[in-house]
């Protein structure tokens, strides 16, 4: 099916497979692929994402869904006000979340600014879980690319393997497509081998139709995730925007075969809306995505919504926050 | 004093696609004390098709080209107006006729605002509906001018084509009042005029697949107006009944006559950025 | 793999007795010959009840009880406090909700979530409607003091029970009529209950009668000379002969038959969400919906990427019970459904469409029937033709969109039509030609008590659904 339908994507976007790199070749190509692929109805496409939360899953599926849920947690700390302290905490929830239970999985990565990479990566060492640093001026990337880069260079070198940066939106809005690319595919350069998630900042893209291109900016440049939001703006993380999202990296997919990961981030708060986010993995994407490696929840607070609920799945009672750590 | 002028006579012939045909039986019948074309089955068939013929260009064009059409009908009659009262018919009815085009006239660009209309839905749509004429509409006409025009008038204002089955009795009023038509730049087939006997063309016409709508105002016998609905029901034509009583042609039309031949369409589109 | 756990509604909410009488005059009675029937639960051909068929003395009995509730009570009764009758049972079945979807999925097969979040707020919707206009009948644009018409003989069809059945009773009681509704044989129970409701807000005996039956209950109603109205929702075969036993006659008559809607996809559609639309249009409630987008028309430019889209979404398709709340597709309402929705689809592989259904495991009861496509089709097909009336759609393709348009006119059938293009010029263009008397464009399978829905051609005549729907139940 791959086959088949890459070959009749490519005539939906006006290209080939062949000239697939062309379309970033200049502003105009770029301009024209990405006005060329399908747009996206909004009422239609909420109105999928909403039935999809009526999803409801019980019992085993979803006490799997909920550990699922807990590995891909990008526990998250993004604070002006972050110390050592604070992100050593931090990084001891996320190896053991649940004191109380050694059968309670890690979390992914731990999400820090580059300050904290360092503190981050000594308490880590050895557990298997990611450290992601925020990079390119987070949130609002509004700083030269040389700045930007010598920032993701500087986060690498301080042991992050994850860097989440940020789009230029500004010039995404204006309509500089060849800007964004380029600036992305320079980032995700000077992080090596380190992955590259791009924020793509949903919440100022104001369409879904620009959600879809610039979701296509992103993986075109050599994205490895595409990411929702910043969590410093208003509009976070939603299901439609991250319904489009899991669209375009499964039609990027067919097209391309390189499989691109999803981290919704943002106002994710609740063991619910986590499990509305794994059945629009399951429904739209597929079975694949459905792993750490392919999909995050960029979170803080939801960890603690899933400890409660897990707890109340294995004891059969409701349990309080009284019982959680904090941090 | 010279001699009285030979009179050059008329033949009253058929109605059908913009053409003034014989009957292709090549029957007539005396009525009115004239030749008059005795319609067959297989008139009614190439009416069908003027008709349907007619039925993208006429229900395509604007309401205000249609309105002005119509309105030409009443000047044309205007100017024929002694030819009509020529026929027998008082000159107070061909007044009102030729009014009752100007009426019918005017509604072509308000019946839409009148019978259609926006629908708050609860949700993120837009939401409209609007009548649209149902196609080709047969019409048993009654024997009264005012009659024949009430019937005509209204079906085809919206866009509609007719096929009209004159008044067994009355024909000549009709086909003059094709030749009125002929001359009003109403596109050939719009109305299609048929004389002779309805109790012989009707079941045709009640009966025709391609036919969407019939008027059995006019006919009068109740075993006729029964079967001729029963036929209708075969495509599920609209039927506009015979009423309990005689019409009144000089009554305030209404709007039924016209919304009959009226199709609601309700068109939804979602509201998003 | 996320498999998701069954999530059932519970079946505890609903108190289905073993047997029904006939709803007449405010009360339950037992048919003059003591026939009845039984209604099972499609889903599993488990009986739900012994509901009683009404012959022709019983639909005798109903017709007087509307009339003289028509004559002594209900037409004389001011607007307003019709409307407050109306409003009462419009909040009964909110609060009742959860007890009638649950009725409805049982007795019917089709998903919970469908019936919970679709039928029965679009019926509390359309109670709560047509309240409103009780009051307002000389507002409505047919004259200073339109009068009713009498009493309304109404048959509906077992695909939306309880949503057909207040499509004909809210607007009849707004008008002024009292009204004699036959359900369909297969799913009698919700309107049973309705009957319940109407006690409960005590509305005044004989203005609502339920008589309960098939084929010949309903051929004895509208062909009953005590009536004044016929509304029927069903078959154009039966909304034919409906037709014309009602010649000659002065019963006002209006028909919602079949259609063999058309489903045009053009090459600059969203497509993520026309798939949705594609989808919602053929396999909401089974497909079992006489608007139901059962002929999809795609660009042929498009053909490929869109059907493989639209098989990968229908491999999503989550068939079986309908009490899951996670259940897409139910079971088909009958048997004898499923023996026509077989055979036209056996005809469609004999004339040599290709047949393609997403594997799936149907439960060993019941009656069942996957969701499926058949590509090369022609319009010379019957399955391009006939109404199917289950979950299987027809893939065709067009050129341009004059070819497209041709094609999707290219039918007796004018109910509903689809439109998936960005091109708002386009769209207009298209609802413009497209003879149906619903067009939806870049959606599908809306419905709202404000909005007129109701057939071209053999689809049927007069609307449901607005202020056009009034004028069906008005003497004008």
């Amino acid at each position: 099916m791959a086959l088949g339908s890459t070959r009749t994507l490519v005539r939906m976007t006006a290209t080939t497979a062949s000239d697939l790199s062309s379309v970033t070749s200049s502003d105009a190509a770029l301009r024209a692929f990405l006005h060329g692929l399908p747009g996206v109805d909004q009422v239609g496409a909420e109105q999928r994402a909403a039935m999809l939360g009526t999803r409801s899953i019980k019992t085993t599926a979803k006490a799997w869904a909920i550990d699922l849920a807990i590995r891909m947690v990008d526990l998250t700390t993004l604070e002006g006000a972050d110390t050592p302290g604070k992100v050593r905490a931090l990084c001891a929830k996320a190896r053991r979340p649940d004191p109380a239970d050694p059968t309670c999985p890690p979390v992914a990565a731990i999400c820090v600014y580059p300050a904290m990479v360092p503190v981050a990566v000594e308490a880590l060492a050895g557990s298997g879980i990611h450290t992601a640093s925020v990079a390119t001026a987070f949130p609002s990337g509004q700083a030269p690319l040389e700045v930007k880069l010598a920032d993701t260079r500087a986060a690498v070198a301080a042991g992050a393997d994850e860097i989440d940066m940020v789009i230029n939106r500004g010039a995404f809005l204006s309509g500089r497509y060849l800007e964004v690319f380029e600036e992305i595919a320079a980032v995700k350069q000077a992080c090596g081998d380190a992955h590259l998630k791009v924020i793509l900042e949903t919440g100022e893209l104001a369409t879904y139709d620009n959600v879809r291109r610039a979701s296509w900016i992103g993986m075109l440049a050599g994205g490895d995730f595409i990411k929702t939001s910043t969590g410093k703006v208003p509009v976070a993380a939603t299901l439609p925007v991250t319904l489009v999202m899991l669209e375009a990296v499964r039609d990027f997919r067919d097209l391309t075969g390189r499989q691109v990961g999803v981290k919704p981030a943002g106002g994710i708060r609740t063991t619910k809306d986590a499990v509305k986010y794994l059945v629009l993995v399951n429904e739209t994407a597929g079975d694949d995505w459905l792993d750490p490696d392919w999909f995050r929840f960029g979170a803080s607070t939801l960890l603690n919504d899933l400890l409660m609920q897990r707890t109340k799945l294995t004891t059969g009672v409701y349990s309080g926050p009284d019982y959680f750590t904090l941090d | 004093m010279s001699e009285a002028r030979v009179a050059v006579r008329k033949t009253y012939k058929l109605f059908i696609g913009g053409k003034f045909p014989r009957s292709e039986s090549g029957r007539s019948y005396i009525a009115q004390d004239a030749n008059v074309a005795l319609a067959s089955r297989k008139d009614v068939r190439d009416a069908v098709v003027a008709a349907r013929a007619a039925v993208k260009g006429w229900s395509g064009a604007t309401a205000y080209n249609r309105g002005q059409i119509l309105y030409r009908v009443a000047e044309m009659l205007e100017g024929r107006r002694d030819q009509f009262v020529g026929l027998g018919l008082s000159a107070g009815e061909v007044d009102e006729a030729i009014d009752r085009w100007v009426w019918y006239a005017g509604w072509s660009d308000k019946i839409t605002q009148v019978y259609g209309g926006a629908n708050p839905v609860a949700g993120p749509y837009f939401n409209l509906s609007a009548p649209e004429p149902t196609g080709v509409v047969g019409l048993a006409a009654p024997p009264s001018f005012l009659g024949l025009v009430s019937v005509i008038a209204p079906a085809i204002v919206t866009g509609n084509t007719a096929i009209v089955l004159a008044a067994k009795d009355a024909p000549l009023a009709a086909v003059t009042l094709a030749e009125v038509l002929a001359t009003s730049d109403l596109p050939g087939g719009v109305v299609n005029i048929l004389t002779g006997d309805p109790a012989e063309t009707a079941p045709w016409l009640a009966a025709h697949m391609d036919v969407n709508a019939i008027d059995l105002t006019a006919v009068t016998d109740p075993a006729l107006a029964t079967s001729l609905e029963e036929a209708a029901a075969g495509n599920l034509k609209r039927v506009l009944r015979p009423p309990l009583t005689a019409p009144d042609w000089s009554a305030d039309p209404g709007l039924t006559r016209m919304t009959a031949y009226l199709e609601t369409k309700t068109v939804w589109h979602p509201k998003g950025i | 793999m996320f498999e998701y756990a069954p999530a059932p509604e519970s079946r505890a909410v609903v108190d289905i007795k073993a047997s029904y009488g006939l709803f007449i005059d405010g009360a339950f009675s037992d048919p003059a010959d003591g026939a009845s029937f039984k209604t099972i639960n499609p889903a599993s051909e488990e009986v739900l009840s012994e509901v009683a068929e009404g012959g022709p003395a019983d639909v005798d009995r109903a017709v007087a009880a509307a009339r003289k509730a028509y004559d002594k009570v209900w037409s004389r009764m001011p607007g307003r406090d019709r409307a407050k009758y109306l409003y009462r049972i419009a909040r009964i079945i909110q609060e009742r909700g959860r007890e009638l979807a649950v009725l409805e999925s049982l007795d019917n097969g089709k998903p919970i979530r469908e019936s919970r979040d679709v039928d029965i707020p679009l019926v509390a919707a359309h109670f709560f409607y047509y309240a409103g206009w009780a009051d307002k009948l000389p507002y409505a644009g047919f004259g200073p003091a339109p009068r009713p018409l009498g009493v309304a003989a109404q048959v509906i069809p077992w695909n939306f029970p309880l949503l057909m059945l207040a499509w004909k009773i809210a607007p009849a009681l707004a008008a002024g009529n009292t009204v004699v509704l036959k359900p369909a044989e297969t799913t009698p129970l919700t309107a049973l209950l309705f009957a319940e409701i109407c006690q409960q807000a005590d509305l005044p005996p004989g203005v609502v009668n339920i008589v309960t039956g098939a084929g010949d209950t309903g051929r004895a109603l509208v062909e009953h000379a005590g009536v004044d109205k016929i509304a029927f929702t069903g078959s154009t075969e039966v909304g034919k002969a409906i037709a014309r036993s009602a010649a000659g006659s002065r019963k006002k008559v209006t028909l919602e038959l079949g259609g063999k809607a058309a489903n045009v996809l053009f090459e600059d559609a969203p497509i993520d969400q026309a798939v949705e639309g594609i989808v919602n249009g053929i396999f909401f409630n089974q497909g079992h919906v006489c608007c139901a987008g059962s002929r999809l028309l795609v660009q042929e430019s498009v053909y490929e990427p869109v059907l493989a889209s639209l098989k990968r979404r229908m491999a999503r398709l989550r068939v079986g019970d309908p009490l899951d709340k996670n259940t897409d597709i139910g079971a088909i309402n009958s048997a004898a459904q499923l023996e026509r929705i077989r055979t036209l689809s056996d005809i469609g592989g004999e004339e040599g469409a290709e047949r393609w259904s997403p594997p799936c495991d149907l439960p060993d009861n019941g009656f069942w029937f996957a969701p499926t496509i058949f590509t090369g089709v022609t319009q010379a097909h019957r399955i391009a033709r006939e109404e199917i009336f289950g979950p299987v759609l027809s893939v065709l393709t067009f050129r341009t969109p004059a070819e497209a348009v041709e094609k999707a006119n290219n039918t007796p059938y004018g109910l509903s039509a689809g439109v998936w293009t960005e091109k708002g010029s386009r769209i207009l263009w298209m609802a413009d030609r497209l003879r149906a008397g619903v067009v939806w464009a870049n959606t599908f399978n809306k419905f709202d008590p404000t909005s007129p829905f109701g057939g071209y051609k053999e689809s049927g005549y007069g609307r449901e659904g607005g202020r056009h729907g009034l004028e069906a139940y008005l003497d004008v």
